[in-house]
């Protein structure tokens, strides 16, 4: 794994079996418009890191502040790749 | 009886409950700010409600790392009272010193009204009162946009066996219905308790119905089982 990685995506998103009003929401709204292709739509966020270091830190961060294990879960997105 | 009241950066309840306490109440009262690394000498630790770092993250997420939460932790799980109110409550659930999660209101938005909640055990050192003066429905406003409370199916089952909910939101007869449940929280969860009863953390706000000038004194009764509980454990 290379040391340096500049960018960083900590995506966030409610986990399946919690309920998700601003997902329902806004599939809702997206089906209004005419998008009824659209079958389930949650909503999260992206904490992008500009970080020198580890894989290994960056879970360490989203598992100790950026999500709740309780109704959360996070993947890591790195440039050029992804790593859940 | 001392109380401790936590002052975040972004709290706004802080002043209600010393009000309630100091001049309704006549007890002793502290500020603590949140960069202090100690607790004082004190009876019962208040987390009082706000927006803490202005709910940047989750409600709490960040107050849960300022400096003073790790003496409240130690408090609290060495048997200290600590009550959590509103984003007091959210605070605790982030730092673990209660079960579970909060999550958005159901319908998406900031609720700011009274609510009925049934006291469902009155054998804590925060309710009992309720019970020798036969109120089991409060009034008491909540105000808040992450109160849909959550806890996984094992968890629950687990308080439910240990009687950690504390309150639920019902109407104003005590009957816990769906229609009276305002965010969608699990079951009509409003307050929950650790197993050892000495950490509670609900949403609606007491400290905005202890005066019968505002519309309710409910709240104060829970003040007022505290001071109870605190003078009796003194004899």
């Amino acid at each position: 794994m290379e040391a340096r990685m500049p960018k960083v995506d900590v995506v966030v998103l409610p986990k399946e079996e919690v309920l998700d009003p601003q997902g329902l929401a806004l599939l809702r709204a997206l089906h209004s418009l005419g998008f009824m292709e659209v079958k389930e739509c949650r909503v999260g966020k992206v904490v992008r890191l500009d970080v020198e270091g580890s894989l290994e830190r960056v879970e360490e961060m989203a598992k100790a502040l950026l999500a709740n294990p309780v109704t959360e879960d996070f993947s890591i997105v790195v440039k050029g790749g992804e790593k859940g | 009886m001392r109380f401790s009241i936590v002052v975040f950066p972004g709290s706004n309840c802080d002043r209600d409950c010393a009000h309630v306490l100091e001049s309704v109440l006549k007890q002793d009262v502290s500020f603590v700010f949140h960069k202090e690394k100690r607790l004082p000498a004190t009876d019962c630790v208040i987390l009082p409600g706000g927006f803490s770092y202005g709910d940047y993250l989750r409600s709490g997420a960040i107050a849960r790392f300022s400096p003073i939460m790790e003496d409240v932790v130690r408090f609290g799980k060495s048997g200290g009272l600590v009550l959590g109110i509103c984003n007091g409550f959210q605070i605790m659930l982030e730092a673990s010193l209660l079960p579970g999660a909060m999550r958005i209101n159901k319908n998406g938005r900031f609720i700011c009204r009274d609510v009925f909640i049934k006291v469902e055990n009155p054998d804590t050192p925060f309710t009992y009162l309720c019970r020798l003066e036969g109120k089991e429905v409060l009034k008491i406003p909540i105000a808040h946009r992450e109160g849909n409370y959550f806890a996984p199916p094992d968890v629950l089952e687990d308080m439910k066996k240990h009687g950690q909910i504390i309150f639920r939101y019902c109407d104003r007869h005590g009957t816990v219905t769906e229609e009276s449940n305002p965010n969608g929280s699990l079951e009509g969860i409003a307050g929950i308790s650790n197993k050892e009863k000495n950490c509670l953390g609900m949403m609606p706000h007491p400290e905005r119905a202890s005066e019968s000038l505002l519309g309710s004194e409910d709240g104060a009764l829970l003040f007022r089982s505290l001071i109870a509980y605190l003078s009796g454990r003194r004899l």
